[in-house]
Formats: structure tokens, sequence, C-alpha cells
């Protein structure tokens, strides 16, 4: 008897304990904001480069339409957070994004032509995957604000039709 | 037998060219929000000479495009209208945003 007993405390602590260890995992809603807004900045700083950089109409229309989505996108992002009384938080998640796109930017600097192009739109299906996985299974289950969560929805399907619109860019030849 | 047969189709290009003049009169205009990247309703029916107004709802600039045929940009925060010109059954999608789609069943009046 007590011997069930504790086999039960015993699984009961074991369910607890996981969710509990997930919990100290999740960003909070200051940071999802900082992590949403400095995604969005990075495509527009790729989409900036790529317009003053690229000679082909094809990709400099679509880094014209990033950064204009992006642009509105982080605009509903600032007013929400004023709105909300949230301030956003810098953090490990928004830092590690930051320096991978510095270093990504500083690559491309180097390219040239048609060898720049296709880098910069190979980057983009890649950003545009990275932000959606990173969307899908944390941002959004981790925010706990409707509005935000909200946001944090449409802004996953602007992003995954951009990645299927750089996806067809990427396999068109040049 | 010969005779009856004409008569009735005499009355017959009357009432196709009253048919044909009372058209645009009966042309309606569709309604076709976008929120939040959806078209909805997603499927639309619609008979030529009929309107297709699509109303954006969101911050970002989209377009109804059918491809090898027409399309229609839609401002943020605005609207735009295409009258249908011709039968056709056609799927649609934004070009900015491939992943939003939409079809369009034009009938004839």
């Amino acid at each position: 008897m007590l011997n069930r007993h504790t086999a039960a405390l015993a699984a009961l602590l074991l369910i607890g304990a996981a969710p509990l260890a997930q919990a100290a995992d999740k960003p909070t809603d200051p940071q999802i904001a900082h992590i949403a807004y400095t995604a969005g900045t990075i495509d527009i700083e790729a989409a900036k480069q790529a317009i003053k950089k690229s000679k082909n109409k094809e990709v400099v229309d679509f880094a014209k339409d990033m950064e204009r989505d992006h642009e509105a996108v982080n605009k509903q992002a600032l007013d929400l957070v004023k709105k909300l009384k949230v301030k956003p938080e810098d953090n490990a998640t928004s830092q590690a994004l930051s320096k991978a796109a510095k270093e990504e930017r500083a690559k491309l600097a180097k390219l040239k032509g048609a060898a720049f192009d296709k880098a910069y739109i190979e980057n983009e299906v890649a950003y545009h995957k990275q932000v959606n996985g990173a969307l899908e299974t944390l941002l959004i289950p981790s925010a706990s604000n409707a509005e935000l969560k909200s946001l944090l929805e449409t802004g996953l399907k602007i992003f995954q039709g951009h990645e299927q619109r750089a996806e067809h860019a990427a396999g068109m030849p040049k | 037998m010969r005779r009856a047969l004409t008569v009735p189709k005499r009355h017959l290009w009357i009432a196709l060219a009253l048919i044909i003049s009372v058209t645009p009169a009966n042309a309606e205009t569709i309604e076709v929000t976008i929120e939040k990247l959806v078209f909805s309703p997603a499927n639309v029916e619609a008979k030529v000479g009929d309107t297709i107004e699509w109303v954006n709802k969101d911050v970002f600039a989209h377009t109804a495009t059918v491809k090898g045929g027409w399309e229609v940009t839609i401002p943020p925060k605005s609207s735009a209208k295409l009258t249908l010109k011709k039968v056709e059954s056609v799927d649609y999608f934004c070009r900015f945003h491939p992943n939003m789609k939409g079809h369009v069943t034009v009938t004839s009046p």
C-alpha cells in the first residue's frame, strides 16, 4: 500500500517536473517581442544590402517587397508593445540572430553580380525557414498575450509566403 | 412544322438582344475581404460582367494574380476592383505571398 502510494507520488513528480523544466526555457512576452522585431530588422537590413548591390531586377523587386512587408510588420509590433506597455527585452536568442546576420552580411558584401544574387536568395530561403521554425515551435506557443500571439501568427504567414517566393526565385535560371 | 420553328427563332433573337442589353444593369459587385493573408470567401462564383472588389484590411500590399492572366494590385488598407470579361474558372494567388490562394468561376450571364 505504502509502496503503491510512493510510486504514484514519484510518477506525479516526474510528470509535474517535465513542464516545469520547459517553462524555464520558454521566452517571456517582452523577449518574444524583441526576437520578432529583431528577426524583421535583420531581413530589412539584408534587403537594403540587396537593393544597393544587385543589378538583377527580379532580385531587387523581391528585396523591395521584403523591406516593405517587414517594415509593416515591425511597425505593427511597435504599436502593439506600446499599447500593451511591454518593453521588449534583449535576450540570448535575439543576440544570436543578430550575430549570425552580421556575419552573413559581411560574407555577402564580398560577393558581386550573379554570385551575390544567388547567395542572397539562398540565404533568404534558409533564413525564412529558420524563423518560421522558431515561430511555429517556440514563439507562438510561448506567447501569453492573445494580441501578440495573433500578430506572430500573421507574421508566420508573411514569412511562409516570402519563403515560397524565395524558393521560387532560387529555382529560377538566372 | 418548319413555319412553326421560324417564329420562335425570331422571338429568341429578340429575347437574346434584350438579355444582352439588360445585363449591365444586373451586374453585381462581389466583395472579397483580405485579412491576415486570407482571401475570404476563397471561392467566388460570378457571371461575365460582374465585378470583384477585393477589400484589403492588412497593412501589407497584396495582389490577386492569375498565372498567365489578369492581375490586380490591392494596396494596404485599400481596395481594388476587376470586372470579369470572360467565361473562365481560374485559380489566383498573391504574387507577394504565394501561400494566399483563391478561385474564381465565371459563367455566362
